[in-house]
Parts: structure tokens; C-alpha cells; sequence
């Protein structure tokens, strides 16, 4: 099977300062992985440098495209790219804000994805843009109000809407239940799991909260200013931590 | 099915002045198929540390852990994902699931993982909740709220939902009334009869000898106990 991502040797330097480096891991289609660390560690800018966002110094990217099979994108062209992150690719953004346009509809919001990919059927844009609102739990009678009338968890899952209404096949997330309260976080973790599933999604995953990678990801990777220190099975790496700041770090998770 | 060769484990604690602790030296067993073999010895000997290291959730410090081929301890993690997917089951102790999802659901889902048709992997998880007596009533409410029994046979359905080649279970007739015990031994004689490897953990002794044809004592493998 080839694997759907091959990271090799991502380096970033801001500066004099290490942003990330010496990164290299494959992921499968179907696989979740999730990173941790404090913040600070270049979990961030690993997961931007990934997805494209930000330009790595050194090291390569490849994905495995549908037509044209492994390519590093990296050194692919800014438009190819582009059609990359609106096509296979998908980013859910820490702040939904971020990851939205406030000033259109939830409708818009879905369908813009959709229609740049070519879709043009107004009717048929509107009824799966109200067929995802329901899939992540919006009520379809909200479709033409503006995200800003949203609280901040129907925001965020209306951007999870946004970025897989098109089918993609690797997300990225930053956070994606960070600021959510804890049973709002519960429907999310539920939704996405139940979509990972469904759709055979291959998701990447940056957080701090050990109990989310826990529950959706299949690996996990523990990085440290900027290196990844440990990395393997999430629950290898959660119940018998080899290096010295994954045990601090899974010690340090207050019991409930 | 299952087999252990001179493995060996120990637990470096980098943050409590880097003291390394040996708890398992020379562990070798082998299981066939069709054979359930109980681990005995007392609490903290490392029985469940054995098991981990088994599933994987532990890494063996050296040697070899076989598991239908497969060597768990040097094998890639999608390769051991694979392995828990389709060959090796384990029944913990704890129902660990995400909140919301329903019980069947919860059942089901080592069958979905599979691949197995959605209507097939429902009523066979509906036919395990019903032998463990969970009331149909709860089957679409989240495990989360339920009492203790009651995670625990959501967990062993959980566990017997898909036929594994290779099993662990821990404890898993602990908090159980007579009659769901007997539900579960039955189970367990149904997966050694369809030729299942089974490795178990049973403080109770009377299912312990229905189940199990032999006993490994993990005391034997306690670094400095046997030297």
C-alpha cells in the first residue's frame, strides 16, 4: 500500500530560532495521528509546513494525488496547490473564524468549496449544503444565517461542514476542539470519529488535550522545541512513555 | 497462535531520578489455537504488564512477541493496528469510549472496522447485548452512564464481536452476577471450540478451571525472585 503522506526531513527555522525540524513520518489512508506537545514545541508550524501554509526549509511533502500518484508538494506549483487544499486537502482551524467567512451564510460557506470545484447547480449546492448542516448537527433552517449568529461550537462545526462537504482525503486540525466547552467538545469528538469512519478519512491532529488523542487517533507523535522526541501506537506512547518529557506530560494529566 | 520468547521489560521512570525498574525477565510461553491459558501470581507480579506487552501497549525491552506471525515487539504501528483490528482482540478491565456514541453502536464498531455490512455487525451486537441481559432499552444510550456490571458486559460484547484468532481478557468475569458469568465462560469455551488462542488473566477460580487447560505462574518471570 502506498502511503497516502510521506514526510521526509521538514526542517523550518524562524531566524536563529527552530520552528521544526529533522520530521519525517508516513501516514496511511484511514490513519489518525495526532501531535503533541506544549506550546511552543513546532507543533503548529509542522502542521502548517504539511498543509502547505507556511514554506519549509528543507525536507519534502509528498501526497498521493489521484491522478499523478506521489508528489511532493512542496515543490509544487502555488495553483496546483491551491487545488490541492480545496480538493483532497482539508483545514480546520483552531479559531473557526479563521476557517470561515463571517459575512456569508452558512449555506455560502459550505457551497463556495463546492463550487470551486465546479459545481454550479444552485439547488443542488443548497441541498447538501443543508445535508451537511445536519450531518454535523446544525438545523437546516438556519442555512442562509451568518456564522456570526453562531456560538462558537456551531461555528467550528460548521467549518468541519465547510471542509468536507468536497470529500477530501487528508485533514488537517489545529486544535479542533481547543476553547469548546466539555460536552460541546464530546459532540465534536463523536462527529469526527463517526466521519473518519464513514468517509475513510486520514486526518492529522494537533492538540494538547491527551484524552482527544486518545480517542481518535491511532498514532500520536510528542514533539519538544521544535524535535519530535517520541513517537508510536497512541496507547503505547500514552501508557508506557519512554522519553522523559512524555512521561512529565502524561503525569501531569489531572484525573477526572 | 501466541508466543513469547525470553521477553524482558522494565520501566525507566526519566522524572523520579531515572530509576529503572525490571519487572519481567525471561518471559516465554506459547498458546495454541483452541487453548486458553490463565496468568497467575500475585498482585503487582505483572500479569497485566505481560498482557500489555502482548497488545502492544507496553514495549518489550528485548526478545520476541509473536503474535500469528507478527512480532509485536519490533512491528510498525499500522502493522499493529492491523493486528488488533483483525487477528487480536483484548477485553480490559475499563470501558474506555468516545461519550455520545450508543451502546450497539459501541458494540458494533470492532465489526465496521472490518469492513463487515452495517446490518450484519448491528444485530450481531444486538444478539451479544441480549445474552449479557443489557436491556434493549439502553441499547441506544452512550455506556458512559452505566453501572460498573454493566460497562463491563458492554465491553466483553465489545470484546466477542468479532471472531479474533487471538484473545486477552482481563478479569473478565470480575463484577459479575452468576448467571452473566456464565454467559461469558460460555463465550469463552465458543471462541477455544472456533479455535481461538486465548490468554486470560481470572482471580476467579472456579471459571479459571472451567476455561482455562493451563496456568502460567508470571512469578517465574519477576527479575530476582528466580535468581
Amino acid at each position: 500500500m502506498t502511503p497516502l503522506l510521506q514526510v521526509k526531513g521538514i526542517q523550518k527555522h524562524y531566524g536563529a530560532r527552530i520552528g521544526c525540524t529533522g520530521v519525517s513520518f508516513d501516514l496511511y489512508p484511514g490513519e489518525v495521528m495526532g501531535i503533541v506537545g506544549e506550546s511552543g514545541s513546532g507543533k503548529s508550524t509542522l502542521l502548517n509546513c504539511l498543509a502547505g501554509h507556511l514554506e519549509p526549509d528543507a525536507g519534502q511533502v509528498v501526497f498521493d494525488t489521484r491522478t499523478d500518484g506521489p508528489v511532493d508538494t512542496v515543490t509544487m506549483s502555488e495553483p496546483e496547490r491551491r487545488m490541492l487544499g480545496r480538493t483532497d486537502w482539508a483545514f480546520v482551524h483552531q479559531h473557526a473564524r479563521d476557517g470561515l467567512r463571517m459575512s456569508v451564510s452558512a449555506g455560502g460557506n459550505i457551497g463556495e468549496r463546492l463550487m470551486a470545484v465546479g459545481d454550479r447547480h444552485y439547488g443542488q449546492i443548497r441541498d447538501r449544503a443543508i445535508d451537511w448542516l445536519g450531518r454535523v448537527e446544525i438545523d437546516g433552517a438556519r442555512v442562509d444565517d451568518r456564522p456570526t449568529a453562531f456560538s462558537g461550537g456551531m461555528q467550528q462545526r460548521l467549518q468541519i461542514a465547510r471542509n468536507l462537504v468536497t470529500g477530501p482525503r487528508l485533514v488537517f486540525m489545529d486544535e479542533p476542539t481547543g476553547g469548546l466547552d466539555v460536552s460541546v467538545q464530546a459532540r465534536l469528538l463523536d462527529l469526527l470519529r463517526g466521519l473518519v469512519r464513514e468517509m475513510g478519512l486520514s486526518a492529522i491532529i494537533v492538540t494538547h488535550d491527551l484524552a482527544v488523542v486518545r480517542l481518535l487517533a491511532d498514532r500520536l507523535m510528542v514533539m519538544k522545541d521544535g524535535y519530535v522526541v517520541e513517537a508510536g501506537l497512541t496507547d503505547q506512547v500514552l501508557d508506557d512513555p519512554q522519553h522523559a518529557y512524555t512521561q512529565l506530560l502524561v503525569s501531569s494529566v489531572l484525573q477526572v | 497462535m501466541i508466543e513469547l520468547k525470553d521477553v524482558s521489560k522494565s520501566f525507566t521512570l526519566h522524572n523520579q531520578g531515572s530509576a529503572v525498574i525490571p519487572v519481567m525477565e525471561g518471559a516465554s510461553l506459547k498458546v495454541a489455537p483452541g487453548e486458553c491459558v490463565a496468568l497467575t501470581g500475585a498482585s503487582g507480579a505483572g500479569k497485566s504488564t505481560l498482557m500489555r506487552v502482548i497488545y502492544g501497549n507496553y514495549l518489550a525491552a528485548s526478545g520476541q512477541v509473536l503474535v500469528g506471525g507478527l512480532d509485536v515487539a519490533q512491528a510498525e504501528p499500522r502493522e499493529i493496528l492491523a493486528l488488533r483490528r483483525e487477528t487480536l482482540g483484548y477485553v480490559s478491565q475499563f470501558l474506555r469510549v468516545v461519550p455520545r456514541v450508543p451502546t450497539l453502536e459501541v458494540v458494533a464498531e470492532p465489526l465496521l472496522a472490518i469492513g463487515c455490512d452495517r446490518q450484519v455487525a448491528l444485530d450481531k451486537a444486538a444478539a451479544l447485548l441480549a445474552r449479557l441481559n443489557i436491556p434493549e432499552r439502553l441499547w441506544s444510550l452512550s455506556p458512559t452512564t452505566f453501572s460498573g456490571g454493566e460497562q463491563q458486559r458492554v465491553n466483553i460484547a465489545r470484546g466477542f464481536a468479532h471472531d479474533y484468532p487471538a484473545m486477552l481478557l482481563d478479569e473478565p468475569t470480575a463484577s459479575l452476577d452468576a448467571q452473566n458469568r456464565e454467559t461469558v465462560l460460555s463465550l469463552i469455551e465458543e471462541a477455544k471450540a472456533r479455535g481461538a488462542a486465548i490468554v486470560g488473566i481470572f482471580h476467579d477460580i472456579g471459571a479459571r478451571n472451567q476455561v482455562c487447560d493451563r496456568e502460567i505462574n508470571v512469578s517465574d518471570f519477576t527479575p530476582g525472585v528466580a535468581a
